[in-house]
Parts: C-alpha cells; structure tokens; sequence
C-alpha cells in the first residue's frame, strides 16, 4: 500500500512520516506541494511544521497549494488522509475538519511526551488501537488549542468524531481537551500530537505512534467500514 | 494607485493569548490605564487604477475567503484608502 506524505515549503517532520509509513510496513512516497499529482497513492499524510513560515495563519496558505486540491478531492472521496499537527491546521483551513487551532492560552510553546486516550477505533487511522486505549507521543506546538463552538463540540463528541483527548492536564487550551478528531466518515483525522516521532525504539517515548500507520494499511486491505 | 484597506479580529468568544500578552505589558511601562487588548490584522491591497465597487466585492471575497478564518475571525472592516491619516500607507503608521 502506497501512502504520500506531502513535503510544503517549511515542512519538517515528511521524513519522520515517511519512515513511520516504512517501519509500518507500507510503501512511503514523497508528494510535492506544486505538483496537483497523488502519484497512484492510496492515503495521505500531511506532516507537522511550519508551512508556508505559518504565515497569514497556520495552514491557511498551504490550504491553497495545488497538491491540495487533489487531497480535497481524494478525501471527499473516501481516500484515508491524516494530519499531523501543522497538517491538522491544514485541514482545518481546507474545511475537510471543523474547527481551528489557536495559539496555546498559557502563550509558551510546549514539547513534551503526552498521555492520550483513543476516544473512537472506527477511523481509518485507529483501527488497530482498543477503544480506550491510552497511549504516549509527543507533542509540540505553539498554536495548538483546538476550537469550535459549541454546536459543532456537541455534533463531534455526539458522532463520536473526538478520536483522541489529551490526559494527564490540558496542555494548550484546546476546547474539551480535544487533541483530533475525524470527519464524519472516518477516512480523514487530525490531531496535534505527533505519532511519527513515536515508532521506533530509543527514539521517543515507545511505540504507540505506530498504531495510527498500521491501521491505514489495514485499512488499505480493505477492513475500512 | 488605488488602496484597499482590510481588518481582521479574532472573535470576542477566542481568547486572543496575545491581546493578552499586551495587556500585562502595558502597565510595566506605565500605560496603567488600559484594561483589554484584541491584537488583530490589517491589511493593505493595491489595485491598478481607481477602488471600483467590482474591486471591492472582490477584496471582500478575498478577505472572507484567504485573509480570516471565519471560524475564529470577523472581517470588521473593507474599505477604499481614503489617503487620510487613519489609512495612510504601510510606514506611516506602522
């Protein structure tokens, strides 16, 4: 199985993702920001970083980037999409979640490995996860407080469309302590935390990053509901 | 040259972090007297030619669509540079 992880101008974390793909067992390829071309992939990653230098706001210029059309496209379509911190605020923009990311309430950036629970197994990224499940991966962020107002917070936590919730203290404002969520389908996810830097032994807080990248390709096997 | 002169705010229900930053730094330089800050965005289009009303609409568009965030941001205000001195150029008031 084919997953395209998206490089934008300011990306950092591609080669991150690209190696948890591999580690996962499926096949990574790099997808160019200029280029409206998905390469035959079967999902998407969008990294974590600072597109586009965050500039006029996080994501909303790397919203209009011609890969992006074809990732809208894709996902409207079912394909699985993922996005990771700067790819959540990504998606976001691109009206693919509801909601958006502000600036952390306590102001000061923050990096640190954070407890989570896996709110909802039934999305595409999730699935090898037991509902419940708590889990470890980093975080870091400085505009990662997630908000909506509160019809669209009572349609998530309602469809069940909270996919994960920060433990432990809410560790930059988000409403609800909201740390993703999923498009009614299932097949698109954001969150801020980062579980491609959770994949790998010795580096990073264990493996429970590797989850969210075993349950595409299984997904990709056709396990999707 | 024409000017098209655009503000955004976040909207009074978001916590604006540095609105707030502002406001506790105020008073250490002595302005005591201000209690709130909402920290938003100008921005400044310049078109060929006059600010016609179809420029407008479109600096509208613009300004709903690419320059906020409905979610988290209004569009407060889309008018022509009047070359006063609220709308001077970049520089005169920065």
């Amino acid at each position: 199985m084919k997953v395209g992880v998206v490089t934008f101008p300011g990306s950092l974390d591609d080669g991150d993702a690209r190696r948890a793909v591999t580690l996962a067992g499926g096949e990574a390829v790099a997808l160019w920001h200029a280029d409206a071309d998905l390469r035959g992939v079967d999902a998407v990653v969008l990294p974590g970083g600072f597109s586009y230098g965050d500039y006029l706001r996080c994501g909303a210029i790397a919203r209009f980037a011609p890969v992006m059309s074809e990732v809208v496209r894709a996902a409207e379509g079912g394909m699985p999409v993922l996005g990771i911190c700067n790819g959540f605020q990504v998606l976001c923009e691109s009206h693919l979640l509801p909601g958006a990311l502000v600036r952390n309430d306590h102001q000061k950036f923050v990096c640190t490995d954070q407890r989570l629970r896996v709110e909802q197994t039934g999305t595409a990224w999730t699935s090898s996860f037991t509902a419940g499940q708590e889990i470890t991966i980093p975080l870091k962020n400085g505009e990662g407080g997630f908000v909506a107002d509160a019809a669209t917070l009572d349609r998530l936590e309602g469809e069940g469309r909270v996919v994960f919730r920060y433990l432990d203290g809410n560790p930059n404002g988000s409403l609800r302590d909201i740390a993703g969520i999923s498009n009614e389908r299932g097949n698109v996810v954001g969150l801020m935390p980062h579980p491609e830097h959770a994949v790998e032994e010795l580096f990073g807080p264990g493996l429970d990053g590797l989850g969210l990248f075993t349950s595409v390709l299984s997904a990709g096997l056709g396990a999707i509901a | 040259m024409g000017r098209v002169v655009i503000d955004v705010m976040p909207k009074p229900e978001i916590l604006d972090p540095q609105g707030k930053a502002v406001v506790g730094a105020l008073p250490r330089l002595g302005f005591d007297r201000f209690t709130g800050v909402r920290q938003g965005k100008r921005f400044e289009l310049e078109v060929e030619g006059e600010v016609t009303p179809e420029v407008l609409e479109q600096a509208r568009r613009a300004a709903e669509t690419l320059l906020s965030n409905p979610v988290i941001e209004d569009v407060v205000s889309v008018r022509e540079a009047s070359g006063g001195r609220d709308d001077a150029g970049a520089g005169a008031d920065a």
